[in-house]
């Protein structure tokens, strides 16, 4: 028999989490699995902590509460970098319920948001008080978030690509995002993350090494956009194989990379 | 064991029993006998069971039953005031944009969502606050052209 418990506070709620135990966001994706009668959702915890629907500054980062949806985030000031991000997601009312600490979790091929958090060296801070890196939480996704944490990127320094069958709403083919910082005029500590692209989304280092130094025309990104999926496992699966994921893979970087709109 | 729960329903005061991990669509269509909001999917991926919540298009299907508690629900069921339909209704009604009519209500409530809030807007952004909803039969354009047809009558009332 399934069982519905509801906390105070995240923290209280963090406590009570089981094995068993689901953290219910905004339902999108736990919701989903009861309907299918899914037998591992054994307990379901939420919690109606406004601390975790809140948007604040944080030292110099801004802490984004797991509870903010996607339309939360659209078009707030804080964090209007993420709005392409929190667009690609769903159709307008699954951005009403889907939730920033909901898409961390999402199964492939979801999870676009993450995408850009990732390439922006996210932080998370979890309702005990720790804090680790987004990439290390990806590697378990263990333990109930209370907040993202991400340093404003310079102006046009954050890019963010979704690419779809379907539009304006569709799965990902693959989603891509860059935080493109510089050094005297050359690229310099680039992220670059990949959604829909394994079994999380991922930070792609070949990439990353490729774009050291390198300046930011079609010349320069040259190298990177040869290693594009070097030391990824593509997945195979119905919105598209592994072998087009890899054929597709450099054109798509190449678009996110110069700024280049889809043709 | 169930819960209790009270909300308002188009308007009125609705109190149900729920079931654990129950959803709203379920408490809506068995509970409260409200057969507008359609089971489509149960994932989120159809938009036939979108209602709205506090103002805000939600999925019904993927909304724990017992989170409205307290909050004020909205259906296609509730769009017209007696007799009267909603501009939303009429302008689908005389713009063909109903085939087997499944998808309608979810499309109705979208299409609400989206006029509260821009009571103009573009052919775009109508695509947009739609494309949650599939219709597999009667084709998006009629539906896209009712919607804006309901915005310029709207306007002008």
């Amino acid at each position: 028999m399934l069982e519905v418990v509801s906390f105070p506070t995240a923290a209280e709620a963090a406590a009570a989490m089981t094995p068993d135990s689901r953290f219910l966001g905004g339902g999108t994706l736990i919701m989903n699995r009861v309907n299918y009668f899914d037998a591992r959702v054994k307990r379901i915890v939420h919690s109606p902590d406004p601390a975790l629907r809140q948007i604040a500054r944080d030292g110099d980062r801004i802490a984004i509460g797991a509870g903010v949806t996607m339309t939360g985030l659209i078009g707030h000031r804080e964090v209007d970098f993420l709005t392409p991000a929190a667009r690609a997601v769903g159709g307008p009312a699954i951005r009403n319920m889907a939730t920033v600490g909901g898409n961390l979790m999402a199964p492939h091929p979801y999870g676009d948001l993450t995408v850009a958090l990732l390439a922006l060296g996210a932080d998370l801070r979890m309702a005990d008080g720790r804090e680790m890196s987004l990439e290390a939480f990806l590697a378990e996704r263990r333990g109930l978030v209370q907040a993202v944490l991400v340093r404003r990127p310079d102006s046009d320094a954050l890019r963010f690509r979704k690419v779809a069958r379907v539009k304006p709403k569709g799965v990902s083919v693959m989603s891509m995002a860059a935080h493109l910082t510089r050094a005297a005029g050359r690229l310099s500590g680039a992220r670059v993350a990949y959604g829909a692209m394994g079994p999380t989304p991922l930070r792609v280092p070949a990439v990353e090494a490729a774009l050291e130094g390198a300046s930011l025309d079609a010349n320069g990104i040259a190298p990177a956009l040869a290693v594009a999926t070097e030391g990824l496992e593509l997945p195979d699966d119905p919105i598209a194989s592994a072998w087009y994921r890899r054929e597709v893979a450099p054109v798509h970087l190449r678009r996110l990379l110069l700024g280049e709109e889809a043709r | 064991m169930k819960t209790p729960i009270t909300f308002t329903l188009n308007g009125e005061e609705a109190a149900v029993f729920v079931d654990p991990g129950g959803n709203l669509l379920d408490v809506l269509r068995r509970g409260c006998g409200d057969l507008s909001p359609k089971y489509g999917c149960g994932q989120g991926g159809c938009g036939a069971c979108t209602v709205m919540i506090d103002g805000e298009a939600h999925i019904a299907c993927l909304t724990l039953a017992e989170t409205v508690a307290g909050r004020r629900v909205d259906t296609a069921g509730g769009l017209a005031d007696g007799p009267d339909l909603h501009p939303l209704q009429i302008a689908f009604m005389e713009g063909f944009a109903a085939q087997c009519g499944y998808c309608t209500p979810g499309m109705l409530m979208a299409a609400k969502a989206l006029l509260d809030r821009n009571p103009n807007p573009t052919r775009a952004e109508v695509d947009e606050a739609i494309s949650g909803n599939l219709c597999r039969c009667t084709g998006y354009e009629p539906i896209i052209d009712a919607i804006l047809e309901a915005a310029k009558h709207r306007g002008a009332a």
